[in-house]
């Protein structure tokens, strides 16, 4: 993509309309919706193409030498600019753990391995970066994954917002394992593993200074002990896995059903939200199924293996609230469509950028 | 949550959507003034649930959609400046302008930031004193308060750089445009809720009766809306031309009498431009000659200002109710929520993108198909 002089070659982008509208980033391309995934598919895949990255899964699967035993290696990396740092039911710390573990986790991996690269903006704190470090070195132990090594830059003050972190991490394929996010079939239940959208209204809510009796605490937690039940569970029968973060579950299972060429119809009735949550959306004008989650993981599974993989997610600690939502679809390809209280059907389309607070 | 699961009951909707159907016996077109009005009935399905006969026109009470482009290129131009923070509703930020939109402007060093309450503009107003803050005051009879308020507390508290960027726009008025219109096809109307909420209805009645229609003010849910809808459908059938309440649980005759007189305070009645629609005289809201010193527009000399709207956007015979968005020739083409020709297709009020959004591109038996039980008449209605 780059000239050897440096430049960008923006006429040899494969399709460079679509981002010509935007000349210039947006915080949508950010938001977990279209925009961020044109960004992909209109410069980063042509310029990057290879069959590992195509797949465009959570990890990357691969084998690291064909032929040399039976295992094969997922790789993933994110990066978290998280404002606040801190805030209920977690921190940017444990955010940086469990998001690349959850990513490996969809996969069919075992997390193993992590790396952390800070980017520090001076004048940040000491204390709260050791407390930032304390709660990663506590996600790490919980999640069963090591981080082998690191990396540290500063920035100048106002350069930064305090403290961003990137991990990468690298797993092990799950012997016998088959998921993708292009293994979706009709007659597939979807099961989702618990509420939706705490994690962004905790956010949200620290952010606007929205106070409940009882306060909304993110999600935030790592999903391998979850996923290995689910897989010990369901085994070939569960065809797909991800976890719902930016763009939330909307995002997710229009990616799904864009990557399987199925349609998935769900049924609002049956999402579960907690009431909180529910109360926050409303007054701020969102929608749950667009807001963000860091601990939750949606599966696609066979119907004959759905009940015994939804027992074993309402077993396991982080899955109490496990709920079947929906079902895979030959109908409609490519979109998600539910089914309203009122018993009507709609649409819920990948969202643009980010999602707008409504003026009134 | 109390006051809001109640009003969203599928076995209660489906039977009041039966009642309407037991009571009609000509075709009737009911116009629902308000955009959250139009989020809530695609949102939800009501218009799938009702008679075939019964047809819901979307009105032009959506406050993003109908500011006018001249304002929206008016706040570009402001929050490009330097030295500037602008504040504004979410929803703005996405609205195209004639060359840009607010979030292109925030990507190239613009200082713009989503607020909740203007409130808040006056928070940051107070933090920065070096800075000019403006916040883009746009909507209906809804959101002048809060506006109204932002400029009584800056005075109150001697904040000399706080502005407001107004175009307010009233409803009343814009019910006595639609009704004089050549070729109007509105029976009825579901006056907005929210707006009563501040107002109250003594406005209406006048209407009522000068235009021998119904109005019911209505509610958001979808049990207010399909009472409301019901409330007007049976005027309409027994030959009636009230103003009724049917949100008796927020709206009272008189309204919020100290938010009124706030507005009365901080506003005057101005001629106001609205987006696709042109002017509608005595329609809209500016600050009032012991507020002007707080009008951003007066605030910065604004010149070279060349407002040009797409050709290919109907937006405006949307907003009359003179056409689907469906029908739009540039609809789910030219036209989409990721590039918007017209601001009906920006803010999930914009009858274009509640019809996008929910999938009313698709056709019905794509819907249908999936298993959710739509009847021929809504496979005849909704369009491809």
């Amino acid at each position: 993509m780059t000239e050897p002089n440096g430049a960008p070659d923006f006429a040899n982008w494969t399709c460079p309309l679509p981002l010509k509208d935007y000349p210039t980033i947006v915080m949508g391309h950010g938001g977990g919706g279209k925009l961020g995934s044109e960004l992909v598919e209109h410069l980063f895949l042509p310029a990057f193409r290879n069959p590992e990255l195509e797949n465009l899964g959570d990890a990357a699967v691969f084998d690291l030498k064909p032929g040399f035993g039976p295992s094969r290696i997922a790789m993933s990396t994110d990066s978290f600019v998280v404002q606040p740092l801190f805030f209920p039911g977690g921190s940017i710390g444990e955010l940086a753990v469990n998001g690349t573990v959850n990513d490996l986790a969809v996969s069919g991996a075992e997390p193993k391995f992590l790396s952390v690269s800070f980017i520090l903006e001076e004048g940040f704190p000491l204390a709260q970066l050791a407390a930032i470090v304390d709660a990663m070195a506590h996600a790490a132990r919980i999640a069963q994954v090591r981080i082998v090594t690191g990396d540290t830059k500063v920035v100048e003050r106002g350069h930064g917002d305090g403290c961003y972190i990137s991990t990468a991490g690298i797993g092990v394929l799950r012997p016998g394992v088959l998921v993708g996010p292009d293994r979706a079939r009709p007659g597939d239940v979807v099961l989702v593993s618990g509420t939706l959208g705490d994690h962004g209204m905790a956010i949200m809510s620290v952010r606007e200074g929205l106070e409940f009796e009882s306060p909304i605490r993110s999600d935030c937690a790592s999903l391998h002990g979850l996923i290995a039940d689910a897989l010990a569970a369901g085994g070939h029968a569960v065809h797909a896995m991800r976890d719902p973060t930016r763009g939330g579950l909307a995002s997710t299972l229009n990616e799904i059903a864009a990557a399987s060429r199925a349609g998935v119809a769900i049924d609002e009735t049956a999402l579960p939200v907690r009431p909180e949550v529910h109360a926050a959306c409303e007054l701020l004008g969102l929608d749950p199924v667009y807001v963000a989650n860091e601990g939750k993981a949606v599966f696609f599974v066979a119907p004959e293996a759905a009940d015994r993989v939804l027992a074993v997610l309402r077993a396991h600690p982080l899955g109490a609230d496990a709920a079947r939502i929906g079902h895979v679809t030959a109908e409609h390809p490519g979109m998600l469509v539910a089914r309203t209280a009122m018993g009507a059907n709609r649409v819920i389309a990948m969202q643009i950028g980010e999602q707008l607070p409504r003026i009134c | 949550m109390k006051y809001l699961t109640e009003f969203r009951n599928g076995a209660i909707a489906q039977r009041m959507a039966r009642e309407i159907q037991a009571i009609v016996t000509r075709p009737w077109k009911i116009m629902e003034v308000c955009g959250g009005q139009t989020h809530s009935i695609i949102k939800n399905g009501i218009d799938q649930m009702l008679p075939a006969c019964v047809e819901m026109v979307h009105g032009p009470g959506c406050p993003v959609c109908v500011t006018p482009l001249e304002l929206i290129d008016k706040a570009l131009a402001i929050a490009a400046q330097p030295g500037v923070i602008f504040c504004s509703f979410g929803d703005m930020l996405r609205v195209p302008g004639t060359e840009a939109d607010l979030f292109q402007i925030k990507g190239r060093g613009g200082d713009i930031r989503v607020v909740y309450s203007p409130l808040d503009a006056v928070e940051i107003a107070a933090k920065n004193p070096e800075k000019q803050v403006v916040f883009f005051g746009v909507g209906f009879e809804t959101t002048a308060p809060a506006n109204a308020m932002s400029v009584h507390v800056a005075k109150r508290r001697g904040l000399s750089n706080y502005s407001l960027l107004v175009s307010h726009v009233l409803v009343p008025p814009a019910i006595e445009a639609i009704m004089s219109a050549p070729g109007n096809q509105v029976q009825a109307f579901l006056a907005a809720g929210h707006v009563c909420s501040v107002m109250g209805y003594w406005e209406y009645p006048p209407l009522a009766e000068k235009f021998r229609i119904p109005i019911v003010v209505t509610g958001f849910e979808p049990l207010d809306l399909l009472d409301g809808i019901r409330r007007a459908v049976l005027q309409l059938e027994s030959g009636r031309h009230e103003v009724e309440n049917a949100y008796e649980r927020v709206v009272r005759y008189d309204g919020n009498q100290a938010a009124q007189a706030l507005l009365r305070e901080v506003f005057d009645v101005t001629d106001r431009t609205w987006r696709g629609i042109g002017v509608i005289p005595r329609s809209g809201w500016r600050l009032s000659a012991a507020y002007r010193d707080f009008d951003a527009e007066e605030r910065f000399q604004l010149s070279g200002i060349h407002t040009e709207e797409s050709p290919l956007c109907h937006a405006g015979d949307v907003l009359r109710g003179a056409i689907k968005p469906a029908e739009c020739p540039a609809f789910g083409k030219e036209c989409t929520p990721r590039h918007p020709l017209g601001a009906t297709m920006v803010s999930s009020e914009g009858a274009c993108a509640a019809y996008y959004n929910y999938g009313r591109f698709l056709s019905a038996e794509q819907l249908a198909a999936s298993g959710a039980g739509l009847t021929t008449r809504q496979a005849a209605g909704s369009r491809a």
